[in-house]
């Protein structure tokens, strides 16, 4: 894993850097604590789904080494399955996102089962396909509600207490999940399957030879970032009321990409800036006469060009980077 | 482990022909022909890396033939590749982890913290130690001399306790003294398995070896004992010149 690793730095150097790092998180952490008292929550939310989707696809691409793009499925896909849970069966709105999550994570075993026997580029052709499946399927079907999509789907109560009607309460429901998301990630990465999934990415061949099925790891690890990218998809439909076909067209499936590598690849918090990156430039370039997708793509080719390793891989391996004790490998 | 009849084709070029092999336990075996003579290929059958268009495996009993590489690794038939095959960005302590995790049930678990690794500490230890290793513990396998990364690539491979060892030129590009050392490890884990080895080294061959057997384009060219097959007139015809006959 990228983040957070212990150098072998001498003891008092590495302790100082170890506080450093402790301290950019309780920033972080503190920053996104009183966040929408400065900026307008629905905003915040937004950003916080894109991240956590973002974290999510990463784990794919940046852990395992697989570049999918099929990713909207997962996440759009969950976005139908929780409105529709929670506007037509009533359910509560955990309730309503777990749905969406083993939903995703389903879709993720169809797709990844017949994606995984493949490398390179015909994995991405693969998802690509199967998901843009998946959007006709979106568009027929009768429960997605067609062009309209599902509208004034109701937030509920979280277990049944706690109101989520009001932006700030929402906004802290939201930053929970996106949390536990980050949490789930970050525990799965550096886990025994972990181990053997960075393992495979660092030689694969090696790994048949020890004899790790490693098609399998792939799979576990394709519906563990399906899950995630579901729990995210979910959050969002609850955010905004609405699940629309949007969130599961082609073009949801590169944004994350856009996201991901903008912010770096293989680094735990990468796309978590990635994604505010690309967010704000929407948000604010929405109102502006400029057109959204030329900037972004400006953008995109600037930091290609400029950041190999995407905004915060990029950190990593700069001095100060590595004297804090961070490590970016690729 | 035995092979009848062992044949691969890559299109029109046949690379292994009819080829009949036989490996026994406690002993070490080694494959040796000129360059291209088809040894690597032949590991690649016999480990299920690649699948042969002709011919039958066996091993234990079983015929393996159409088994896929990880089963015939997980039934105890592993193998070290000619390019040295470590993980590079871990360590040597984790290179040697990987292997032991899922013999020992500790491969699966993504719910689990990496500590959970350290229980298997103590054999790694034991392994690298066995290899020489223990000061080079905790560096990156990256960083390691070429001759290092061999030893421990055996160290990785013994950690899977297998039945059957193969190892494609496990010296080459070892100093002296590396060899050596690498020579008394495989005579000692050949006392209770089998080992096939591919060795350019004769001298190697000679010392350690208990059968040989000598390919050449393909096909087998002698087989028995070093001394027999070193007075072969067709194999010193096959060496001269070429290797270091
Ligand atoms: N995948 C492949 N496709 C086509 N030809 C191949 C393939 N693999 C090996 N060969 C050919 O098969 C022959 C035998 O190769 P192999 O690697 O088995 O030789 P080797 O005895 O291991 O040689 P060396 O001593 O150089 O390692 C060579 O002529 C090689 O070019
Ligand atoms: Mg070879």
């Amino acid at each position: 894993m990228a983040d957070m690793v212990e150098t072998t730095a001498s003891g008092e150097r590495s302790a100082t850097a170890q506080s450093i790092r402790i301290g950019f998180l309780l920033a972080g952490l503190a920053a996104l604590a009183v966040a929408p008292l400065f900026l307008y929550p629905v905003f915040l939310m937004k950003l916080l789904c894109f991240a956590l989707f973002a974290c999510a696809f990463n784990l794919l691409i940046g852990y395992t080494g697989l570049l999918s793009f099929g990713h909207a499925a997962f996440f759009g896909g969950a976005a139908y399955f929780t409105a529709h849970a929670v506007k037509e069966w009533h359910l509560t709105p955990e309730l309503g996102i777990l749905v969406g999550v083993l939903g995703a994570a389903l879709l993720g075993l169809v797709i990844g089962f017949f994606a995984i026997r493949r490398q390179g580029i015909y994995f991405a052709m693969i998802t690509l396909a199967l998901a843009q499946m998946f959007y006709f399927f979106c568009l027929q079907a009768e429960f997605t509600k067609g062009e309209d999509g599902i509208q004034g789907v109701p937030r509920g109560h979280f277990l049944g207490l706690l109101d989520l009607s009001t932006s700030t309460n929402m906004y802290y429901f939201t930053l929970a999940v996106f949390l536990v998301g980050l949490l789930v990630i970050w525990r799965f990465v550096n886990s025994p399957f972990g181990m053997i999934l960075k393992s495979i990415r660092e030689n694969e061949q090696r790994a048949v030879s020890l004899g790790y099925s490693v098609q399998y790891y792939k799979l576990g690890a394709f519906v563990m970032s399906a899950a995630l990218a579901g729990l995210a998809g979910g959050t969002k439909a609850l955010v905004f009321q609405f699940a629309t076909l949007t969130d599961v067209t082609w073009q949801m499936s590169g944004e994350v990409i856009l996201m991901t590598l903008l912010g770096g690849i293989g680094t735990l918090i990468g796309p978590v800036f990635g994604a505010g990156l690309v967010v704000t430039l929407q948000h604010y370039l929405a109102t502006s006469d400029f057109p959204v997708t030329i900037v972004t793509g400006v953008v995109f080719m600037a930091c290609v060009l400029l950041f190999r390793r995407g905004l915060v891989g990029e950190f990593y391996a700069s001095r100060l980077g590595r004297r804090l004790g961070f490590a970016y490998r690729r | 482990m035995s092979a009848r009849g062992l044949s691969m084709s890559f299109g029109a070029f046949s690379a292994v022909r009819n080829v009949d092999l036989d490996v026994h336990h406690a002993r070490v075996h080694a494959l040796i022909g000129p360059n291209g003579a088809g040894k690597t290929t032949v590991f690649n059958l016999l480990t299920k890396f690649l699948t042969p268009t002709g011919g039958t495996i066996t091993f234990m009993g079983t015929d393996i033939t159409r088994l896929p590489p990880d089963r015939v690794a997980r039934m105890g038939l592993v193998r070290s590749f000619q390019i040295s095959a470590v993980f590079p960005h871990l360590t040597v302590l984790d290179n040697v982890r990987v292997a032991l995790q899922r013999p020992n049930g500790l491969a699966t678990q993504f719910w689990r913290p990496l500590s959970a690794l350290d229980s298997l500490n103590e054999r790694a230890d034991r392994l690298i130690a066995a290899v020489g290793l223990s000061e080079a513990r905790n560096a990156m396998a990256a960083d390691l001399s070429y001759g290092r990364k061999r030893v421990l690539e055996i160290a990785t491979t013994l950690a899977l306790d297998p039945k059957v060892l193969l190892l494609d030129e496990p010296m080459a590009g070892m100093g002296g003294e590396d060899v050596a050392v690498v020579a008394g490890i495989i005579r000692n884990v050949a006392r209770d398995r089998a080992v096939l080895m591919v060795e350019h080294n004769l001298k190697v061959v000679a010392d350690i070896c208990d059968h040989v057997t000598v390919l050449q384009r393909g096909e087998i060219l002698a087989e028995g004992d070093y001394r027999t097959v070193s007075e072969d007139p067709r194999v010193r015809a096959a060496y001269m010149g070429t290797e270091e006959a």
